[in-house]
């Protein structure tokens, strides 16, 4: 089901030019009012995937808003990423349920194949992975969002399969 | 739309059901859809067109319907029949419904009568499993928005106020709060604009009750705003929503749309003078805007950080005007405390805690899923009866209420009636609903040293005692699960706890301990093996003094 998580994974761009239209529209929409900061920063990062300074200077000057409030808030929230994704993503769950049912074992896993932290993205560029606090699939713990869709019940095999299978190095 | 054209939508809609010869509705939550949910729905629909039942058999998807162990789930109206673990290659059965497929079906289907749904008593999910939530006339057949037409064609302001303050209703977000007193709170300021703000931050680990709300049944929680606005005089509403729920936001989206066009929502709301307006909020992934005031912070566009109270967002809120904030749950129940009336709502439940609660199952039990039961049904109905037990090997330990901010109940506590003030009692709180299960595999100190990561990692740092504090507490749960720790330890952990309570901004920080506490207080064997033999007892930490805390 991409609907869950749709906004956790890197997206197809759209054509260059139009982004910028679609990034200003939203804008305008919120009739370039500061409080919309955070709704401007979820669609600019639909549109471009991560966040970069030009970017975020330029929402600021369109917001009027000093680019240091700017920069504090999308350091703040976790959904923001000042970095950009791998083709994959693998976000573990760590909830509660997760946890109890091994997430973690799942977590190493993927950051000893991928041999970068949870949050980074393997040096190939494969693969980004991530510990979400709860999706809220609880009855199906240990769960993995995985390009989108969820699995359900996984097993570090199954990761470990899923990783050769897309060549991660 | 108009009264009378709301009731006459809801006698056309019903009746249409009615002269459909079955009607089969697919659970299309998350725990289904992951099991295949959507496939078996497209089989479903390709095979009412294959058999030529175009407009005498109608498939549909519904929000949760609470056993998500066993997934996918069907029901079928013609039969009254709950199907589980039913694959697409049984969709032909199902569509045909006839004698000899009845037969073919029996190994799927799930009996109804059991006690994980014979003990349920379903207010808020009344409508999860039973209504299309992309279908505005679903909800009206169900009754929908009856009871906000009730309330601002045949009530003032004050009447409604007052029923919920009658109802004994107390907010479902954890605290519990009685609502009518908050709403009247509001009600009483004499400032506008006013905002009604619906908490659906929902970022327990272990809590999906108010995802599956959204999901499954979008429009109640919107008509429950509604009724809000309309009792204590806001004409704006928001949802914040956790930006993770993408689901929850589309047909959150998607609801507001249908509500708006049919001047259910906006201007004139069922061409009456009163006007509500909902816009949605998205979250970006910080559990501490579960916090009102951090979360009024974000809905203004700022870095989620809460503030002193008082003054109480009832006073100054959002932009500094009076602001009602409800958790999703609230407002879930207010329609059918309008409906059914405050009488009927507070028969249900304790003296003191009215009504029933959502859990959200999950952990070492048997029946994971959402379920619904009266205030007061004890710990062990709730985990036995409904939930079935812990799987077979294991042995039922703890179980843990309130995310981060709740406790472990130990087995000695399992005749606990679950309310407000029994919960408090043995150090846990209601939390939001998120209940899971341990047995004797799981570490407790292992358990309190995740939740002090979390809170670790979630503290906004704005004030000392919780940015510090937590990262201290975890620091020494860290080394106690290496084996690496003092007796000592324990008593600064101890004194560590008293700090964040007494000293902390908000309830992340001061609430942060409990998870510690309860399991010093219930569990201090398990500690002190840890510290003394370097044993864990249930064979979960090694301590062979390598990184990685509890593995």
């Amino acid at each position: 089901m991409p609907l869950l998580a749709e906004r956790f994974t890197a997206q197809a761009a759209p054509p260059r030019d139009n982004r910028e239209k679609l990034l200003e529209r939203a804008m305008s929409r919120h009739r370039y009012s500061g409080d919309s900061l955070i709704e401007v920063l979820h669609t600019a990062q639909e549109l471009y995937g991560f966040l970069t300074p030009e970017l975020l200077t330029k929402i600021a000057r369109k917001l009027r808003l000093p680019p240091s409030r700017v920069l504090g808030v999308t350091t703040f929230y976790h959904f923001f990423s000042l970095a950009p994704k791998g083709e994959h993503s693998f976000i573990v769950c760590t909830g509660t349920a997760c946890y109890v049912a091994g997430a973690q074992g799942l977590l190493e896993t993927l950051e000893r194949r991928c041999h970068c932290k949870s949050g980074g993205t393997s040096p190939d560029g494969k693969a980004t992975i991530a510990a979400a606090r709860c999706i809220g699939s609880c009855g199906l713990a240990p769960a993995v969002i995985y390009d989108g869709n969820i699995m359900a019940r996984v097993k570090p095999d199954q990761l470990n399969a899923e990783l050769d299978r897309i060549g991660v190095q | 739309m108009t009264v009378e054209e709301l009731e006459q939508k809801q006698a056309d809609e019903q009746e249409r059901q009615r002269g459909l010869e079955n009607r089969i509705y697919c659970c299309t939550a998350a725990g289904c859809v992951s099991s295949g949910a959507d496939r078996l729905k497209q089989a479903l629909t390709d095979e009412v067109k294959a058999q030529g039942l175009d407009g005498k058999v109608e498939v549909c998807g519904t929000g949760c319907m609470g056993l998500c162990s066993r997934g996918p789930l069907v029901r079928s109206s013609k039969d009254d029949a709950l199907y589980g673990n039913i694959e697409p290659a049984e969709a032909a059965a199902l569509v045909r419904g006839a004698a000899e497929d009845q037969e073919k079906l029996a190994p799927f289907r799930i009996d109804t009568t059991a006690p994980f749904f014979a003990k349920q008593e379903k207010i808020v999910l009344a409508n999860s499993g039973f209504v299309d939530p992309e279908k505005l006339p679903d909800y009206i057949a169900a009754g929908g928005y009856g009871a906000l037409a009730r309330a601002i064609t045949e009530m003032s302001p004050q009447e409604v106020l007052e029923e919920i303050k009658a109802s004994g209703l107390r907010g479902r977000g954890g605290a519990g709060y009685p609502t009518g007193l908050k709403w009247e709170l509001v009600a009483r300021q004499p400032a506008q604009p006013k905002y009604v703000v619906c908490n659906a931050d929902e970022g327990d680990p272990g809590a999906f009750m108010d995802r599956s709300v959204l999901e499954g049944d979008p429009h109640r929680v919107l008509e429950g705003m509604a009724i809000a606005g309309y009792a204590t005089g806001a004409q704006q509403g928001y949802i914040y929503v956790r930006g993770e729920y993408g689901l929850a936001i589309l047909r959150l989206q998607a609801a507001i749309k249908q509500a708006e066009r049919e001047k259910l929502l906006g201007n004139r709301v069922l061409e009456t003078g009163f006007q509500f307006r909902v816009d949605i909020r998205i979250g970006a992934g910080a559990f501490v805007c579960g916090e009102e005031t951090a979360l009024i912070a974000s809905i203004e566009g700022k870095r989620g950080q809460p503030r002193q109270r008082p003054p109480y967002p009832p006073e100054s809120g959002l932009w500094g005007n009076p602001t009602l904030i409800n958790n999703v749950e609230t407002f879930g129940n207010v329609p059918a405390i309008i409906t059914k009336g405050s009488a009927w709502f507070s028969a249900i439940g304790t003296p003191a805690s009215k009504g029933t609660k959502v859990f959200a199952l999950a952990g070492k039990i048997n029946n994971t899923g959402l379920i619904e039961v009266p205030m007061g049904t004890t710990l062990r109905t709730i985990l036995f009866d409904i939930g079935g037990g812990v799987p077979e090997g294991g042995e039922f330990k703890a179980a843990q209420t309130g995310g981060p901010s709740g406790g472990c109940i130990p087995a000695e506590f399992l005749d606990t009636p679950v309310d407000y003030e029994s919960l408090a009692k043995i150090g846990s709180i209601m939390g939001s609903g998120g209940l899971i299960v341990m047995d004797d595999t799981s570490c407790l100190v292992d358990v309190a040293r995740f939740f002090m990561e979390f809170c670790a990692d979630e503290s906004c740092g704005k004030c000392i005692p919780c940015r510090a504090g937590t990262v201290q507490m975890h620091d020494i749960l860290h080394r106690i699960t290496r084996g690496d720790c003092h007796e000592k330890d324990l008593k600064i952990l101890e004194e560590l706890a008293k700090l964040l309570r007494e000293a902390s901004l908000c309830g992340l920080g001061q609430t942060a301990p409990n998870p510690v506490m309860s399991t010093l207080r219930f569990f201090r064997e398990e500690y002190e093996a840890h510290i003394r033999d370097h044993k864990c007892p249930a064979g979960h930490c090694s301590f062979d003094g390598k990184d990685g805390g509890g593995r």
